[in-house]
Formats: C-alpha cells, sequence, structure tokens
C-alpha cells in the first residue's frame, strides 16, 4: 500500500542516502576513484568508457574543478596540504608538476605505465611532466598557441610581431577590424605570453636546476617587444584585463583581425561562427626576429595520482585508459583538446577536426616550457604583477626587479601581491 | 562634549567602587560563571588556538613546497612583509578604501537612517527596500557589479566610458570597489544608526525647538549628542569590516593593478603561495591592526558595546 507520506519518506531517504554512496565504494562494494579535473566537454564520455573497460575492477567518478586554473589548483592544494584522501587522480595543469612533486602530494609513475608514457608521448610533453628527472604525470593533452588570422583582411600571415603590429596599424588606418587580441590580464596567461617572447628571444628566466633567477639580454628584449605591442594602439581596450575567453569570443565576433591564442578556439568558432571560421586561418606564433623561428610555451595537463589516495595501483590503471590514444582522439575531435601522444594525429578523423595540426605539432617540437621550479606559481604571480599592465613596462628596469623577486620566490622569501 | 553633558538622558549608573558582595551574591555570580563556561572555553578553542597557531606559524620559514627547508626564523618574516612594497601598497590601497567608504557610508546611512525614522506611510516597506543591498551576497552583487563593468555587455561601462575598461585601471578600479562597498553596507550603517536615532526622546526635540532652535541646530546639537554612543559603534563595526575587505576586490578587480587589500595579499601568499610563513605573518599583522583600530574606538572614543550599561565610560 502507498500513502504520499510513505513516498515522500521514501524519497527523503534517497536523497540522504544518494550523498553517502557517493563517497567510498558502492553497493557491490567496487572502489571508487574520484578523478578531479577542469570542466571538459564530453569528459563525463571518456570517463564512462574506461568504467566499462574496467568491468568491475574500480568505477571513476569525474568532479569538476573551478574553471580558472587558479581556482583549480587553489582547491586541490588546499585538500592536499589537509592530506584529504578523497582525491584520487589529480588532472593537473603541467606548470604544477614541479610543485606538487616537490610536497610529496604526488606519486612518481614507475612500471609500465612509465614506459607507456614515455614511449607514446611528444617529448616536451614528457618533459613537462617530471621533477628531478623523475615521471610525476601522465600528459594526456598538450597545447600550445597559434596565430588566428582573418584571411579575408590578411593576405599573407605576418612572420614578426613587427610585422603584425605593422599590419593592423595598415587596417587601423583603413577603418578595417585590426585588433591583435591576446591575453593581457594580471595571470597566468600574460606570463605564457611572456614566456613565448623571451624563448623566441633566446632568453632565461631561471638557470637550468631552477634554483637560480637569470634575466638576461633575451628577456630584455622580450620585455622591449611586449611594451611595444602593448602601446602600440593595436590591442582591444580591455587587453590588460583579458582573459583566453574573453578573447576567444571578441575575435569570434568579429572584433579584430589577429587572435593569439590555444586551438580551442578553433572548435568552438566552427560550432558557433561557422561564418566566421571560414574566414579565419592560422599559422605559427610570430617570431621576434625573422631569422629565428618563434618558440612558443607548451601548455596542456596531465593525470597523476595523490599521495593520499587510498587506491593508487587502481588509479595508474584507471590513468593508462583516461589519457590513453583511444581516450585522446575522442576528445580532440569533440573537445579541442590536442593529443599529447603523436601517432593520434595521424587518425584521419584529425584532418577534420583539427585541419591545423601540421602547425601544431611544429610548433609543439619546438616549444619552450615555462621556468622549471617548484615555486613557480610564486614566480608566476610575480611575474604577473610586475607586467601587469603590459603597457607600464620598462624594459630593463623591469628585468631588474623581476630577477631580485625571483630569486625571492624560490627562497621562499617572496611577498606576493 | 560639554554639551553632550548637558543633553545626556538619565542611564543607569553602576557605583563606581566595588562593594563587598553578600554571600547569596557570590554563589551566584559563581553559578555565572559556571553557566557560561562552555561557552567561553569553546570560543577560546576556536579563536585562540588559531589565533596562537599563526603566530607560530609566523615565526619559521615554512612552506608547502619545500617541506624539508622548514625551520625556526624568528622574526625575519615580519622583515621581509614590513619592508616588502607590496604590502605597503596593499595596507595604502585598504586604508584608502577604509577611509572613503566608512565616511561616505556615515553620511548617506544617516540620510538613510532619517528617512526610515520619519517615514510614517509605508513604513515596512521603505525600511525592506532600503536594506535589500545588505541581503544580496557579496560575491553576487560583485559579479552583478563585475559584468556591468565590462565593457560591451555591461550597461555601467558603456554609459560611463564607452572606449576604456574601467575595471583596468587602477584609480577607476578602486573606485568601483568603493562604490560597491558602499552601495553593499550603507544599509547596515543607516540600520544601526536608525537605531541611535530611537533613542533621541521626542520631548527633548520639542524643548529644542519650543526655544527656537532650527533644524540644523536640532541635529547637530541634540540628536548628533545623543547618539554619539551608536554612532561610535556603527564607526567601529564598519571600520573594522572594511578594513577586511576582501570579496568585492577578489571578484571586481582580483586584485590586479595594484588593487589588492590586505586580505587579499595576506590569501595570496598563504592559498596561492602556499607560504605559511609569510602568510601567517600577514594575517597576524592584520590581527594587530584590527586590534589598534578598536582599542583607539573604545580607549580614545569611549565606544561601548552596545547594551552595555555604561556607555559613558572613558
Amino acid at each position: 500500500m502507498t500513502t504520499p507520506g510513505r513516498v515522500v519518506a521514501a524519497a527523503a531517504a534517497l536523497i540522504l542516502a544518494a550523498p553517502l554512496a557517493a563517497c567510498g565504494s558502492d553497493d557491490e562494494g567496487v572502489p571508487v576513484l574520484t578523478f578531479y579535473n577542469s570542466p571538459v566537454q564530453n569528459l563525463q564520455t571518456v570517463v564512462d568508457r574506461c568504467n566499462q573497460q574496467a568491468a568491475g575492477k574500480y568505477k571513476i567518478s569525474y568532479q569538476t574543478l573551478p574553471r580558472t586554473a587558479d581556482d583549480q589548483r587553489v582547491q586541490m592544494v588546499r585538500r592536499l596540504a589537509a592530506k584529504d584522501d578523497s582525491m584520487d587522480i589529480l588532472g593537473m595543469d603541467v606548470t604544477w608538476t614541479q610543485e606538487f612533486a616537490s610536497a610529496n602530494w604526488i606519486r612518481e609513475i614507475t612500471g609500465d605505465l612509465k614506459s607507456e608514457v614515455e614511449g607514446q608521448t611528444l617529448a616536451a610533453a614528457v618533459d613537462s611532466a617530471k621533477y628531478e628527472d623523475k615521471l610525476y604525470a601522465a600528459p594526456n593533452n598538450t597545447n600550445v598557441q597559434l596565430l588566428w588570422y582573418r584571411k579575408d583582411l590578411v593576405p599573407t600571415p605576418p612572420k614578426t610581431w613587427d610585422e603584425m603590429i605593422q599590419m593592423s596599424q595598415q587596417l587601423k588606418s583603413q577603418g578595417k577590424p585590426y585588433q591583435v587580441m591576446t591575453m593581457g590580464a594580471q595571470y597566468e596567461g600574460l606570463v605564457v605570453f611572456f614566456n613565448s617572447l623571451v624563448a623566441s628571444a633566446g632568453g632565461h628566466v631561471v638557470d637550468d636546476a631552477g634554483e637560480k633567477a637569470v634575466m638576461d639580454d633575451g628577456t630584455v628584449k622580450a620585455l622591449e617587444v611586449l611594451k611595444n605591442f602593448a602601446t602600440a594602439g593595436v590591442t582591444d581596450p580591455s587587453f590588460s584585463n583579458a582573459v583566453e575567453d574573453d578573447v576567444r569570443r571578441a575575435f569570434q565576433d568579429g572584433g579584430g583581425a589577429f587572435e593569439l591564442n590555444w586551438p580551442y578556439v578553433w572548435a568552438s568558432m566552427s560550432e558557433d561562427a561557422p561564418d566566421m571560421a571560414a574566414k579565419v586561418g592560422w599559422a605559427r606564433y610570430p617570431a621576434i626576429d625573422a631569422s629565428t623561428p618563434s618558440r612558443t610555451t607548451i601548455g596542456g595537463s596531465e593525470q597523476a595520482v595523490s599521495s593520499y589516495s587510498k587506491h593508487p595501483d587502481l588509479a595508474f590503471d584507471a590513468i593508462k585508459c583516461l589519457r590513453g590514444p583511444e581516450s585522446q582522439l575522442y576528445l580532440a575531435v569533440n573537445s579541442g583538446q590536442a593529443p599529447s601522444i603523436e601517432s593520434v594525429y595521424n587518425d584521419p578523423s584529425m584532418d577534420k577536426a583539427y585541419p591545423m595540426k601540421d602547425v601544431l605539432l611544429d610548433e609543439l617540437k619546438t616549444s619552450a616550457p615555462r621556468p622549471r621550479t617548484p615555486a613557480y606559481q610564486n614566480l608566476s604571480t610575480v611575474v604577473a604583477a610586475e607586467l601587469s599592465p603590459p603597457a607600464s613596462v620598462e624594459p630593463q628596469k623591469t628585468a631588474d626587479s623581476l630577477r631580485e623577486s625571483i630569486q625571492a620566490a624560490i627562497d621562499s622569501k617572496g611577498v606576493l601581491p | 562634549m560639554s554639551v553632550q553633558e548637558k543633553v545626556r538622558i538619565p542611564a543607569q549608573r553602576t557605583p563606581k567602587k566595588k562593594v563587598a558582595l553578600s554571600e547569596g551574591k557570590k554563589q551566584e555570580r559563581k553559578l555565572g560563571w559556571l553557566l557560561c563556561a562552555p561557552a567561553a572555553i569553546v570560543m577560546v578553542a576556536v579563536t585562540a588556538y588559531p589565533i596562537i597557531y599563526s603566530v607560530w606559524l609566523s615565526l619559521q620559514r615554512y612552506d608547502l613546497k619545500f617541506p624539508e627547508d622548514r625551520e625556526f626564523i624568528g622574526l625575519t618574516n615580519y622583515v621581509t612583509v614590513l619592508s616588502n612594497n607590496y604590502w605597503w601598497t596593499a595596507f595604502g590601497v585598504t586604508a584608502l578604501i577604509t577611509v572613503i567608504s566608512v565616511t561616505v557610508e556615515l553620511i548617506l546611512g544617516m540620510g538613510l537612517a532619517l528617512i526610515m525614522h520619519k517615514t510614517l506611510v509605508g513604513r515596512g516597506l521603505v525600511r525592506t527596500s532600503a536594506l535589500i543591498p545588505y541581503g544580496i551576497v557579496t560575491v553576487v552583487a560583485a559579479f552583478s557589479w563585475r559584468y556591468a563593468w565590462t565593457p560591451g555587455t555591461g550597461y555601467l561601462a558603456n554609459l560611463v566610458s564607452p572606449d576604456g575598461a574601467p575595471l583596468t585601471e587602477r584609480a577607476s578600479a578602486l573606485a568601483i570597489i568603493i562604490f560597491a562597498e558602499i552601495w553593499k553596507t550603507t544599509p547596515f550603517m543607516a540600520l544601526l544608526l536608525m537605531a541611535g536615532l530611537a533613542l533621541v526622546p521626542d520631548d527633548l526635540l520639542k524643548a529644542a525647538s519650543m526655544d527656537g532652535a532650527s533644524w540644523w541646530q536640532r541635529f547637530t546639537k541634540v540628536m548628533l549628542p545623543v547618539m554619539k554612543p551608536a554612532i561610535l559603534v556603527a564607526l567601529l563595526f564598519r571600520t573594522l569590516d572594511a578594513f577586511r575587505i576582501f570579496d568585492n576586490i577578489y571578484v571586481l578587480s582580483a586584485g590586479a593593478n595594484e588593487t589588492s587589500s590586505v586580505s587579499m595579499i595576506a590569501y595570496n601568499n598563504l592559498m596561492k603561495g602556499l607560504n605559511l610563513g609569510i602568510g601567517s605573518t600577514m594575517s597576524v599583522l592584520i590581527f594587530l591592526t584590527v586590534a589598534i583600530i578598536a582599542f583607539i574606538f573604545v580607549k580614545l572614543f569611549g565606544t561601548a558595546a552596545p547594551g552595555s550599561d555604561d556607555g559613558e565610560r572613558r
């Protein structure tokens, strides 16, 4: 016999019990692995497929982190610092490797997962997942920014920054969309921009061991280019407050002639604004000097296992599937995530989803890592603060004060703004 | 002060000298202590422990990134922070925001309080609508301000500066932060001041007006002195609150272009930098500053906790 009262009671019991089932293991005693990752379109499909493949060995539960990398990291480190054992697989940005490994928050990858990762993955991506020559994470995608330009406004893409600024000024005088759009807010995006300029100019921010701040002539040259770009009148008025998605949207809406951004912009443009996509071409990131090809900052994400996980072996097993070639191909085609496994690029379905793959692979093979030190996050915050707003940079002076504050950051004496 | 002496409403006075207590009174007092003990112990546990722990952390090099390098370094962190530009810039920004927002809030709040106090028609409606900004979660309100001030999508940005991006420049960003603070907390100020207004006896105002005092004279010579304790409490609360400003800045500018407050940079050093030593040093310094502000208000201006019967203690 069912009375309304009983229905309500049953519903209430369900609601109360549901959250309990989500943690630990579910009814049949299958261990649940929590997988914390940024929100990625269609990632749930990958997780579901991996769960099916696991055939009851484990069940991965995908938990989304906030949208911005800073917020993702803050949430993770807060829990890791408290030795939270409810996180198993961590979807990390490549720049966190050093820090998490040095703090003993993630496990070293050994055995067959290690040989699998090292065997398949692009060298630059593997390199970014290492700390003190040990592998700590498995790169599941990789990333470099490209130059996107309006083919209807610019017949041939610019090769250097000077050329691009010139083209933009010309378009401006003709009353056409002219802006060069990229990320200039006081955050990681600005540091990525700066790092690409430094690498293209052959400079060094820190030494190879990551223990000493260098800031040589190449970095001063990079600062000159940055300053020149920010003051040439070719940027969006909100350049110094723009993050990836602002830039993507503004360019997609037809506001600019050039965009420097990650490849994900192509997937969303093809979907949301196919007319605009038809007018947009891509090219290698501009160089500083016409005779030296540009080097672009490598980004991307990786998966690691928390030191506090109760099921590390299962978690490593799950990573094999989550970042395996099949998953990478699926996410490349459906979510615009560039694979870290080189062979995936040869799949025919990549031609349509990643028409820019040749330029991308080219850039990836000559890409530049960000300064490698456990204090990277502090270094990045200090650099972003010193370079914000980019128009106020004074190359030599900024380089000198950066050298000092980066050294302080490495020695844990630095104060973050 | 002399004016205040004249118009002081007769308040309950506690005897200045200690009188020997009877046995029954002593027992009663003991019971009183016993009854508040659990609450007091819990409070000490949840407030004193973290305070002492942060002082202890602030004396160490303790960086979660370099767990092996943890060591006791005395006051070095204090030297580092107090000789750092970012800290003093943030301190200046915080002081500026505090002074301007509290001043404007006092003036606007007083106006609002007078309106709410005087309203005869639709009293509930007026009071409720005045309190709406205070009822909205700060982060939510801050987000709507942020969108309003974002070029392209925001009505205020398009209206005020069609070519610029106000949140990306220091002066305009600070102005927007202060504006958002004022919009948000003026109702709170008004509420506290309205409680003070209720203390002003009507007879006193009538008597003053019989003596030929103008509205302004009645306001400055009668109402303000009577309200002084309420005003000081409102100012103290708001100053302490304003000095700890965090959420508005976090959402509106995230501290870009030197708009960080001290709380913002303490958060950055602790949560983003994982530098427990430096971050705790900043927390301790913020705590000390707040304590000094409270001390100045209580000792120099004679602010008393609302409800305590010796409101005139010096």
